[in-house]
């Protein structure tokens, strides 16, 4: 019998242009929480696809408790007892809660589905680990936390015990977080395995017992996290020091940017609304940041503040111009510059090229075009500029398709664009949402000097450390209202979450005492 | 960089020809069969080599060469139904380069034919007017499927389908006219001849060219047709208004993020597909060979569909709809050569469907044929 619950031994995987997996070595013993630490295409994603069944080695080998096994698919995987929570989920929209779970594993009779079964042991699972879901909401309508927790209780419906986590933290809130960190450990503590893939240090200090770190798809080191420090986990994943704190000059705002009163949004879903009564400034330079868990009506606050969505009631100024009934390019022209929630969705046509990309936001601009003509040469010089300027790496420079490309380039490519236009507001929703720390660290350095150059940022973020750390202000949203007001320098994470939570809310004298 | 680009259309083309050889091959053995079944029928003794011979001679002979097999008329006749299907197929290429599935392409053909025949034989318009017709009532009748698309969400599909019928009755009913319409001729049950009402409303004849290769000219709507392809063509890949189109076809949401104005451009879409599939039923008949029988148009013209067919095999790029359109008409002329006593002449229909049902296929073709590139690329790599 080996220590090694799944090994991966020598996995060698070349993709056109590429070597995404370069011997490399991963063991799993059962019963850890292993991590699986490394920047965005550090081929982390291939070898747990490689595990998986959705790709085949060149070279090297799998074993399960020490013997050969093939993984031609995601089946082999499964009969082996290997469940993957992807990164960007694998659910049918359309499909409640519980048909998604049973999805591929359901039982029937005569070609009826046997529900009753199902929903039982889904509720079961789901109270014995305290993954809160619905069982007949219908994906689309439901948080993208609880939509994880779903996939999670896939693989607990299946009877894994071989459970990867691809950057299962990036969607979630901190409060969320700890509690998927007891969920992992309770996993673990049960006797199943967990690969738990991430570039945040925190987490991997927290809760693993051992980390193997990738970098260019090369294998590195596998490390025991007793014996280590985050300084040195991100040594071995960058290859050079990382800095954690921002540098910020002290500078005093100026004048009011964006002025918002009374904004009032109401939900698709039901009839309250999503976002109630919400007022607040933004000066120049300055970076206002709202903090929130997600689902709190933030995502629909900047849908209304961008023009993506209408509110029922409110005011919206940029620089003292009412654009409360403005169209999103009116908006964008008026001087609003918007970092996407959603990269896939919104910041990117996916299909077209890096360069058409690049002009997404300025295309009808007359520097990009003549009579109605794109001209061509003109984009691609711009797009050369942007590429070269904030790094963007990819395949074939500025004509290759954004599909193609890696998370973190194509949020950078988002980011160049945006910050590149100048704009007097910036408004960056989850900007490092599934980046890695040295992208993290380029991002937040680019949005630190445009609030430097003196033009307004709004950030939404659901990180605590970012709020932390590049806020001048920090406001919290809670259920539709914005609940407190924080310098980031006299709060804590702790008071924050509370706020976050909640549990508490600063009385309307108390805000008023501020302003 | 470039290379990379000719490399995809490369691909595009090639994974496009296995389909159309593919779809040959099946026409072959199809005919092989039906040959069999007809020798079987007779009763002198034969031969596989005689099964085989009266497949070729009789009917696949015919298929390959199309309208070649009986010059000039059958060139002519080719040609002369390569200019609308070039027409109907650009139609449903443009809806789907903008993420729309025009089949309404038949039901904008029919009303359009309305409209070129309405500005030739009440209004005795030039033919350049009257294309122009056809493209406006064309345009309308594929603005509004969009129209119900971009503000109240409702599939163009289905909208189109039911607007197919409305439009292809709607057109009988008033061309018509209780039998006192004043385009139609009671005598033929036909609408009158353009030639005979409005001389002028006829297409030019391609006079030299025509006159001396076909021996009786044919018109310059061939021209016509493959000037408004490339005419597409320069839109789609040139302009901002292309980019726009295409934006919100590959992804609404981020055409909507970019301040693109999505509803308008569904419903223009939509009315410049429509136009296209218009100005096809006008170029039909303008040409002065067919007028529309109101009273036996009882099924939804066929070259509404063979539109998709056509863009299909193109992968909707404008200037491939001009080959496969040729090709479409080719081998359904050459069908109607085949000898009807063996093969009945929908044989042809049976290739391009077989052809059409492969180009579903195309995906996987492209991705195989893309790795024989690179395949060979990697061991040019290694000598």
């Amino acid at each position: 019998m080996s220590d090694y619950v799944i090994e991966m031994l020598h996995i060698t995987k070349t993709f056109p242009g590429i070597k995404a997996n370069d011997d490399v070595t991963l063991q799993l013993k059962k019963g850890e929480i292993h991590a699986l630490l490394g920047e965005n295409g550090a081929g982390k994603s291939t070898l747990m696809s490689v595990l998986f069944g959705l790709y085949q080695p060149d070279s090297g080998e799998i074993r399960k408790e020490g013997k050969k096994v093939e993984i031609n698919d995601p089946n082999d995987a499964n009969a082996l007892g290997i469940g993957m929570v992807h990164q960007h989920f694998k659910l049918v929209e359309v499909f409640s809660v519980l048909d998604n779970i049973i999805l591929g594993a359901e039982d029937a009779k005569m070609g009826v589905l046997k529900k009753k079964k199902a929903r039982e042991k889904v509720v079961a699972l789901s109270e014995k680990y305290g993954l809160r879901v619905e069982p007949d909401a219908l994906i689309e309508d439901i948080s993208v936390g609880m939509q994880q927790r779903v996939e999670i209780l896939k693989m607990l419906y299946r009877d894994n015990d071989i459970l990867i986590f691809d950057e299962p933290t990036a969607v979630l809130t901190p409060q969320e977080i700890d509690e998927l960190m007891e969920i992992m450990r309770n996993f673990a503590k049960e006797g199943k395995s967990i690969l738990f893939i991430t570039h945040k240090l925190n987490e991997i200090m927290a809760v693993a017992d051992r980390c193997t770190v990738l970098r260019k798809g090369k294998y590195v080191g596998t490390v025991n996290i007793a014996d280590t420090s985050k300084e040195e986990l991100s040594r071995m994943m960058v290859g050079r020091n990382v800095s954690f704190e921002v540098e910020k000059k002290d500078i005093t705002p100026g004048s009011v940017v964006l002025e918002v009163r009374d904004v009032t949004v109401p939900s698709k879903l039901h009839k309250k609304d999503v976002v109630k009564h919400v007022s607040f400034e933004v000066r120049a330079g300055e970076i206002v940041c709202l903090a929130g868990i997600e689902g709190n009506g933030q995502t629909e606050f900047v849908a209304a503040l961008t023009g993506l969505d209408t509110m029922s009631h409110g005011r919206i100024r940029l620089n003292g111009k009412d654009i409360t009934h403005y169209s999103i390019r009116e908006r964008a022209k008026a001087g609003i510059s918007h970092i996407p929630e959603d990269r896939h969705k919104h910041g990117l046509v996916l299909d077209y090229t890096l360069e058409e990309n690049m002009v997404l936001q300025r295309y009808w601009e007359p520097a990009f075009q003549d009579g109605g003509f794109i001209k061509k040469g003109e984009v691609r010089r711009y797009a050369e500029k942007l590429i070269d300027q904030y790094d963007v790496r990819s395949g074939q420079g500025s004509i290759t398709i954004a599909r193609s490309m890696s998370g973190g380039n194509q949020q950078k490519a988002i980011v160049a664009r945006e910050i590149d236009r100048g704009t007097d507001l910036l408004v960056a929703v989850q900007p490092t949402r599934g980046l890695d720390v040295g992208a993290i660290e380029y991002i937040h350095k680019q949005i630190v000097n445009v609030r430097d150059s003196r033009k307004a940022v709004l950030l939404v973020s659901l990180e605590l450390d970012e709020v932390m750390n590049l806020s001048d202000r920090i406001l919290v949203m809670y259920e539709g209202e914005i609940v407190g007001e924080f310098d980031p320098k006299h709060t804590t994470v702790q008071e924050l979450g509370l706020y976050m939570a909640g549990a508490r809310k600063q009385s309307e004298e108390a805000d008023d005492d501020e302003k | 960089m470039k290379n990379n680009r000719f490399r995809a259309s490369l691909i595009t083309i090639a994974s496009a020809l296995l389909c159309v050889l593919v779809g040959l091959v099946i026409g072959f053995l199809a005919l092989v069969l039906l040959g069999y079944i007809s020798l079987k029928g007779g009763s002198a003794p034969f031969t596989l080599g005689d099964v085989l011979s009266t497949a070729y001679n009789s009917g696949f002979k015919q298929v390959l060469l199309g309208g070649v097999y009986r010059l000039p008329r059958g060139l002519r006749n080719e040609i002369a139904l390569a200019a609308p299907l070039i027409m109907t197929g650009l139609s449903v290429a443009f809806a789907f380069k903008t993420g729309l599935f025009n089949i309404g392409a038949a039901g904008q053909y029919a009303v359009g034919a309305f409209g070129a025949l309405y500005c030739a034989l009440i209004w005795n318009l030039p033919w350049y007017l009257c294309l122009l017709g056809a493209a406006v009532f064309g345009a309308v009748w594929g603005a509004i499927p969009g129209f119900f698309k971009a503000f109240f969400n409702i599939n163009e599909v289905i909208t189109a389908i039911m607007f197919n019928w409305i439009g292809l009755y709607g057109v009988n009913t008033l061309m018509y006219g209780g039998g006192s319409s004043p385009m139609y001729n009671l005598k033929t049950t036909k609408t009158w001849p353009v030639s005979a009402k409005s001389p002028a409303s006829l297409i030019p004849d391609l006079k030299e060219l025509g006159a001396t290769y076909f021996q009786r000219p044919g018109t310059i709507a061939i021209f016509v047709a493959v000037v408004i392809a490339v005419i597409l063509w320069v839109v789609l890949n040139k302009t901002t208004f292309g980019y726009e189109l295409k934006a919100c076809g590959y992804s609404k949401s981020a055409a909507k993020y970019a301040g693109i104005n999505e509803k308008r451009n569904i419903i223009l879409a939509m009315a410049i597909s429509g136009a296209l599939a218009g100005i096809g039923a006008g170029l039909y008949y303008l040409s002065g060979t067919a007028e529309w029988q109101p009273l036996v148009s009882t099924a939804l013209p066929g070259i509404g569909f063979d539109g998709i067919s056509v863009a299909l095999l193109a992968s909707s790029n404008p200037l491939g709809v001009i080959f496969s359109a040729l090709f479409i008409a080719h081998i359904s002329t050459g069908g109607g050569f085949m000898s009807a006593n063996i093969f009945p002449p929908e044989i042809a229909d049976v290739i391009s469907g077989v052809i059409i049902y492969l180009c579903a296929f195309m995906m996987l073709f492209k991705r195989r044929i893309g790795g024989l590139f690179t395949r060979k690329e990697n061991e040019g790599g290694k000598n």
